[in-house]
């Protein structure tokens, strides 16, 4: 069978030759190499050929049987769990292969050999047997190389089919990604000094070989590094003083770059959430946005957070905010509604179910506080509670995290001032609570003070909003925490 | 003050032991010895982690160690089981109490600080599940002769001949480790209501676990604690190996003398390998929700791989909900984790960009509701 593939990869011109020989022998590895020697002496004539050649006499490699090898404990079944390779892939040494259990104990197989899978034997859930084979793996002939053929100048051998060399007489073992670094990079493998089992050369001797040669560490992560040339100009002036004025040539340095992109498909949650969003982005939002003066707010917390935390919770600026914007909503109820999907209609919502942006392991949700209009400012602090609590154990529910009418985004407890935050369908307007600085401002006798001042961003949907009725909102709800002693007069 | 002197040995003691780190030059070959480690931590994340480093870094070819651990509540599942046949996740969810994948093979175990974990590292020659058992036995019958305690041949230890106050479970890799629990004073009945799953017609290839009735060394003598056991142990474990009974408390945490450990409790932590590592599985059910007075059924199929949904159908009454929009639940649950928080968040996110009707939100929150409640 590996003639035959031998066969089918070689080049045209290359095939006659390859079948004259073929017929003779199929299996003998003297053969091949006797074979590979006759192709070099005519390597002039067969230059363009014995690369192919080669090609087809490699994939000729050996075919070994990998037993599965004694576990211990006289056990001589186990069931295979999980494969770690399919057939095709490379292995090295040491990579694992597959997991196998028996009897209460996990077993990791690794490979013995370095190669490519051909052949998996059984299938997850198999009982596989002690001394049978496991999986068959092709490993290379050895086979001596003339000195040119290294990696760096025969790119068109396929670098998963090499794992062995012989250069100069010195065998040089490399996985094929740690090859693969040293072919980017210019590298002859045989420079190199490996410092893993039997001089295998690793990664980290690489990207050492690397660093001597730019004069700069490189950290071993997989994250692209620029190295910045060395600016020969920091040497000291005397030395240079009685030199000829020369500028120095930066030496630009080779660009190490270990990392690959990774490709995840879009599921779950985000998948709806691609969708939330591209609907509402059909929605023509505007913005406006002000700052308000918290410092008596501040206050009236600090003076409550005691009396909440007697009741067992606890009281954040939160429950303010969101009551304040539900007074607020009384009076411009145009803010609290829905439209439909060809703006045809208008749904005035009865209730104000008040949205919480909320940050956990799923990502960004929303979960809202209903009726906000018949709650008190402490019956508001106590659902929030409920639902930050619900929402960090990843257990919320769709009751809680649908029919919102209004949202309120605190992003200012991660950070920043202004936003442009975006309208959740199918609500109409939300709102972006900046963090709360401490910065100098006017009095009413033109005196500075400490001023506990936080932004807020708000957007609305342009094709029912327009902005005066946002700015008068906003007004509203200002002059609510900026005086809280005024949301008494209009408390329900 | 000593507490740093000890930090640093252990440093030097654990860095003769990396194998990948040093150029063969530079091993020095000290005389072969034994230790006892034990974990200053309860988080089994921690824990396993330092079973982890162990075995991958630690040369035991002439070494071997004993490692006592506890841990705070936790569920620790098998490497290939199933933990939607394995136990209660909605209760566990509830109470707070954790879930864990073990590398080792097995059973599914609950742990708590009532409950001892032992782990015998050796080489991969001098791996002997039943002579760790017995050492266990007799460090036990030494401290307690009256006490009946034996082990089976399926590695478990017995307390009166019929229940089971310890279950085994054993790694083979580079090196290879013996793990085992022991029953001193955990809370029996909310172990026996956490690890009864509630969850019908799963179809699985998982190992499953082997139910058996246990009791707590307390219970036969209440002078037991686990202090007590773990110190009968370790200098049984001393005796046996000719080292001093010195038991080193290590902390989990500590970079300096576990580099990398980190790292490896954060893979031990993570979605992926908890719930990612479930062999495919499938589901096939039927629940009845209560709607306006009436009873509705609902049949589900689905097939889980790697802990995401790859086939999903929901049958539901004609007409109850309008079927392109289940057709649309259908569709996005498909490669989403099987959990109930991501099916939540997808769903009322999913509500978002249809029609604004409350009968039909309704309705779908209930479905939704449902689903999470009785499948995951």
């Amino acid at each position: 069978m590996a003639a035959a593939a031998a066969l089918r990869s070689g080049s045209r011109a290359a095939g006659r030759l390859i079948r004259v020989c073929h017929t003779r022998s199929y299996s003998s590895v003297r053969f091949l190499k006797s074979k590979y020697v006759y192709a070099f002496d005519k390597s002039a004539f067969f230059n363009h050929q014995h690369r192919l050649f080669r090609t087809s006499a490699i994939s000729n490699g050996q075919i070994v049987q990998f037993k599965l090898s004694d576990i211990g404990e006289g056990i001589t079944e186990v069931t295979v769990k999980e494969w770690y390779v399919k057939e095709g892939d490379s292995v090295s040494q040491f990579d694992s292969i597959c997991e196998v259990q028996s009897d209460k104990a996990s077993v990791t197989i690794t490979s013995r050999y370095d190669g490519i899978i051909r052949k998996l034997y059984y299938n997850l859930d198999e009982i596989a047997y002690v001394g049978k084979p496991l999986v068959d793996i092709e490993t290379d002939v050895l086979k001596d190389v003339a000195p040119e053929e290294d990696v760096v100048e025969t790119p068109a051998v396929s670098h998963e089919e090499h794992t062995h060399q012989e250069i100069k007489g010195h065998k040089t073992l490399a996985t094929p990604a740690v090859r693969r670094l040293a072919m980017e990079n210019n590298i002859k493998l045989s420079e190199v000094v490996g410092t893993g089992k039997d001089n295998r050369i690793l990664k980290e001797d690489i990207l050492n070989y690397l660093a001597k040669q730019t004069g700069a560490i490189l950290p071993p992560s997989p994250k692209s590094e620029i190295i910045p040339p060395l600016p020969k100009l920091e040497t000291a002036p005397a030395a240079r003083k009685d030199k000829a004025h020369t500028i120095p040539v930066p030496i630009s340095k080779p660009i190490v770059f270990t990392g690959k992109d990774k490709i995840e498909p879009i599921t779950g949650f985000h998948k709806a959430m691609v969708k939330t969003m591209s609907a509402a982005l059909k929605i023509p939002h505007f913005g406006y946005c002000d700052e308000i003066e918290l410092n008596q707010l501040v206050q009236l917390r600090e003076e409550l957070k005691p009396l909440a935390q007697a009741c067992g919770v606890k009281l954040s600026f939160m429950p303010f905010f969101i009551k304040a914007a539900s007074l607020a909503l009384l009076h411009y109820p145009v803010l609290n509604t829905s439209v439909d999907e060809n703006c045809q209609n208008i749904t005035y919502k009865a209730s104000h179910n008040i949205g919480i942006a909320m940050d956990t392991e799923q990502g960004l949700i929303v979960p809202n506080v209903k009726s906000v209009q018949v709650r008190s400012v402490f019956e508001i602090a106590s659902e929030l509670n409920r639902l930050q609590s619900l929402g960090s154990s990843g257990q919320l529910g769709t009751i809680d995290l649908t029919g919102g009418t209004f949202t309120l985004s605190n992003i200012g407890t991660i950070g920043g001032t202004y936003a442009k935050p975006v309208i959740l369908p199918p609500e109409v307007a939300i709102g972006a609570l900046g963090k709360i600085q401490v910065l100098p401002r006017f009095n009413g006798k033109g005196e500075i003070f400490k001023a506990q001042i936080m932004n807020v961003s708000w957007s609305a949907d342009h094709r029912i909003i327009d902005g005066a009725t946002m700015a008068r909102f906003s007004n509203l709800w200002k002059s609510y925490l900026e005086n809280p002693a005024s949301m008494l007069l209009d408390l329900r | 003050m000593k507490n740093m002197v000890i930090r640093a040995s252990l440093r030097n003691w654990f860095q003769l032991f990396y194998v990948h780190k040093f150029p063969a030059a530079g091993f020095r070959t000290t005389a072969d010895g034994a230790i006892i480690l034990q974990s200053v931590s309860n988080d089994i994340y921690q824990n396993l982690a330092v079973e982890d480093w162990i075995h991958d870094n630690m040369n035991l070819e002439n070494r071997q160690v004993l490692f006592l651990w506890r841990n705070s509540p936790t569920v620790v599942i098998g490497r290939h089981q199933n933990p939607w046949q394995e136990c209660n996740l909605k209760m566990m969810r509830q109470k707070n109490i954790k879930l864990a994948r073990r590398r080792s093979g097995g059973g599914t175990v609950y742990h708590d600080l009532g409950n001892i974990n032992l782990t015998f590292f050796t080489s991969k020659r001098k791996y002997e599940r039943m002579e760790n058992l017995k050492l266990v036995v007799k460090a036990l019958k030494c401290l307690r002769p009256q006490l009946d305690v034996h082990a089976t041949d399926r590695c478990d230890l017995l307390l009166n001949r019929n229940f089971k106050i310890s279950g085994t479970a054993a790694k083979l890799g580079r090196t290879a480790y013996h793990h085992c629990t022991l029953l001193c004073s955990a809370d029996r009945f909310l172990l026996s209501s956490v690890l009864k799953s509630p969850y019908k017609g799963i179809k699985s290839n998982a190992t499953p676990s082997v139910p058996a009735s246990v009791k707590n060394l307390f219970e036969e003598d209440p002078t037991l604690t686990c202090q007590i056991v773990m110190d009968a142990i370790a200098a049984e474990y001393a005796i046996c190996h000719q080292i001093d009974h010195r038991v080193t408390l290590i902390n989990p945490t500590d970079e300096t003398v576990f580099p990398g450990i980190n790292n490896k409790t954060k893979e031990l932590q993570s979605w992926e390998w908890i719930y990612g590592k479930t062999p495919k599985f499938s589901i096939s059910t039927c629940f009845n929700m209560v709607y306006k007075h009436s009873f509705l059924e609902v049949k589900v199929d689905m097939d889980i791989k790697h802990g995401r949904i790859e086939v999903c159908n929901i049958n539901l009454p004609e007409e109850w909900l309008p079927p392109a929009l289940c057709g649309e639940l259908e569709k996005n649950l498909i490669g989403s984790k099987f959990c109930p928080s991501e099916m939540t968040a997808l769903a009322s996110a999913l509500l978002r960009s249809c029609p604004q009707d409350y009968e039909v939100h309704r309705r779908w929150n209930l479905l939704c509701e449902n689903m999470t409640t009785t499948l995951m």
